[in-house]
């Protein structure tokens, strides 16, 4: 085991990817960092530090910096992809996935079904999302609602730094498209992350990340984090939390959220993104279709309200979830009869 | 055409207000106090005052993630600006847009942008909205589109482009080239031999290229071009070279810079230091005259700082102002 950081987990991952494969390629704006400058390549080395000396080691073929250009970008992984190799794009921020939509999700998301099968198209797609930085309406938004709407794409949000090791590898080695989504108020978190340079973790599989057995409570990325805060602070009282960290939103992991809901009957789905067709929606309804008869309490969702994300502080911590809008959620659902 | 002593004055004040306005930024944002993202326009102020001097409030502007300059030359407060950048219920945007989203299209402020190449489209349209109008007395209200060296890589702005020369419509491209997109050069990033005006000329445009560091060759510049746009004849654009004198943004390491070159860039490439030359100079202005400005700027930057700090916080309940559909 090492201890690293989130961010380092992204780096290493495609670094060893790259030197097991090297179909694997890397492409976006500044991943370079500092082409056609005094400074040279690498003087910046990717704005998030997670494509630092990847030039350097594999060359202008295989990490390519790219002008400012979504479009391109994705479409260009999408003509990698059908060409054999495995891009790793970076969109930088989440938030340009709007400049790039017609590439992910008429393009990418579609080949290998529209082409009856014919095709595979192994490309991820990474980018930094959520809020937290008073970055505003264009730079803080969490887009797996929308991304996780789309059939044909795989949708992953890792938590912890060796759970982006081992989705990141899994990622970078699936034959499908996946969307790779890196919350920035992560990146800078540290945890133990597995030495093996095969260390996967399958789709589809969430994290008990607390067992509790009063009430379910399922999140993934920053806000996991406060769930768990909360979790720990009912045991306190003796109220047990099960806390489900979903890792990927497509595929979903069905048995683990009923499994748990079973039992407790109780659930709140805490997310970032906005209230309406998401994350807290779906698995709401999830839980009514296929846990009716356990339930217990009506389930609830903890989420932003249906806005666009506001600049100022205090209007940005107010917009967002938080320990005391969790922990009154979970309360209201035990307190029902 | 010779400026007025009043029209020179007045020009020189927006720049220095931008300048010091910016300045006064780069040392507050290391106090912590103000939050998310701020791209400094440091360096540029020739460009948005040369270009803005010449518009009406009918006229329009887009601009781009670094604003500042181009919404105070078009007219925006400088102390509903400053209470917006502190994140204030009493600035600009009611502290909901922040130092990137910046308008107030009263003024002909469409708005800063944090989506690069976003603007360009934008002005297409409002540059169609004038067309719909008709002329007025000094002929078409434009649109203009600023957009970087960056910005001129999105298909957006391609697509931009070629929309307006197919609709002659009266939109003026400005492109600033400061060299940089983020830690990318030119020379890596535009692929047309880093020429962008060029590209606007494919389209059939009618481009001018001007030293941006230069106020007057700005100046001159957009008189022409706006003369030739205002009178019908469609679209045109103008590439502008000029230097960003900080860092892409506020915490930027700058390391793909070369030795000395900032130093270099304020030292030979300051368009308010050029200017101060050219007009006392030619002897237009004394520097008795820009002095005075310099401390009337001092003053209003300081008032508008602490205008900023002592402006209502917005609360919990603002979250949901203006909001239209709610759950
Ligand atoms: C669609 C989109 N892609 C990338 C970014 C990140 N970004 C912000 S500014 C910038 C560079 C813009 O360069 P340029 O157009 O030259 O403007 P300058 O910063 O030099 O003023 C980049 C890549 C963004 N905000 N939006
Ligand atoms: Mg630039």
């Amino acid at each position: 085991m090492s201890n690293m950081m989130y961010r380092a987990a992204v780096l290493s991952t495609i670094m060893e990817e790259m030197e097991r494969d090297p179909n694997v390629v890397v492409l976006g704006e500044d991943v370079v960092g500092g082409m056609g400058t005094e400074g040279g390549p690498e003087a910046i080395g990717g704005i998030w530090s997670t494509s630092t000396g990847l030039y350097d080691r594999f060359g202008a073929n295989r990490v390519i910096d790219t002008p400012i250009s979504e479009s391109a970008i994705v479409g260009a992984a999408a003509g990698l992809a059908l060409s054999g190799k495995r891009p790793i794009a970076e969109l930088m921020f989440a938030d340009f996935i709007g400049v790039s939509l017609d590439q992910i999700w008429n393009q990418i998301a579609k080949f290998r079904y529209m082409f009856g099968g014919k095709t595979r198209c192994p490309a991820v797609i990474r980018m930094a999302y959520g809020a937290g930085y008073n970055a505003a309406a264009q730079h803080s938004q969490s887009v797996h609602q929308i991304l996780t709407g789309m059939p044909g794409l795989k949708v992953v949000m890792p938590t912890t730094p060796a759970d982006v090791k081992g989705l990141l590898r899994t990622a970078i080695r699936d034959d499908d498209p996946v969307i790779f989504l890196e919350h920035k108020a992560l990146y800078a978190t540290t945890g133990e992350v597995p030495d093996d340079r095969d260390f996967m973790i399958p789709f589809g599989h969430a994290r008990l990340s607390r067992a509790g057995g009063d009430v379910t409570i399922i999140s993934s990325g920053l806000l996991l984090g406060m769930c768990e805060a909360v979790a720990d602070k009912l045991a306190g009282e003796g109220i047990g939390c099960d806390v489900i960290d979903l890792r990927t939103t497509s595929p979903l992991d069905e048995e683990t959220i009923l499994d748990s809901v079973e039992v407790t009957g109780r659930v709140v789905v805490v997310d970032e993104a906005p209230p309406r067709c998401g994350l807290g929606a779906d698995l709401c309804a999830l839980v009514a279709e296929k846990a009716f008869s356990s339930l217990k309490a009506p389930p609830l969702q903890v989420t932003p309200p249906h806005t666009p994300i506001p600049f100022a502080r205090e209007l940005e911590s107010a917009y967002l979830p938080s320990v005391d809008k969790i922990e009154a959620a979970v309360r209201r659902v035990l307190a029902w009869r | 055409m010779q400026l007025s002593r009043e029209a020179l004055l007045a020009a020189y004040r927006q720049m220095k207000i931008i300048r010091e306005f910016e300045e006064r930024l780069h040392v507050e944002i290391q106090t912590g106090e103000i939050a998310g993202f701020t791209h400094l326009y440091c360096g540029q102020e020739a460009v948005a005052v040369g270009v803005c001097e010449h518009l009406s409030p009918a006229d329009k502007i887009v601009s781009t993630h670094r604003g500042h300059g181009h919404c105070l030359a078009k007219g925006c407060d400088v102390n509903d600006m400053m209470k917006e950048i502190w994140g204030s219920r009493e600035g600009l945007c009611k502290g909901k847009g922040g130092s990137m989203h910046i308008a107030d299209v009263t003024k002909g402020m469409l708005g800063a942008n944090g989506i690069v190449g976003a603007g360009a489209p934008i002005a297409v349209g409002a540059a169609l909205a004038s067309r719909v109008d008709g002329p007025g007395p000094d002929g078409l209200r434009v649109a203009i589109a600023f957009s970087g060296d960056g910005a001129c890589n999105q298909g957006t702005t391609f697509e931009a482009m070629n929309l307006a020369a197919v609709t002659k419509a009266p939109c003026i491209f400005v492109f600033e080239n400061n060299h940089y997109s983020e830690h990318t050069g030119v020379s890596y990033a535009v692929g047309t031999n880093q020429d962008i005006a060029s590209r606007a000329e494919a389209f059939g445009m009618k481009a001018w290229r001007a030293d941006g560091t230069d106020f007057f060759a700005v100046h001159t510049a957009m008189r022409e071009v706006l003369d030739y746009v205002r009178a019908g004849n469609g679209p045109a654009a103008v590439e502008f070279d000029t230097e960003r004198f900080f860092g892409h943004f506020e915490g930027d390491p700058q390391r793909y810079r070369g030795p000395g070159e900032l130093d270099r860039i304020r030292a030979t490439r300051d368009c308010l230091t050029k200017f101060r030359a050219s007009v006392t100079g030619a002897g237009l202005l004394a520097d008795a005259d820009l002095d005075a400005v310099d401390a009337d700027v001092m003053g209003a930057i300081e008032g508008a700082v602490a205008a900023a700090r002592a402006a209502d916080r917005p609360t919990a309940e603002d979250v949901l102002a203006d909001v239209y559909i709610a759950y």
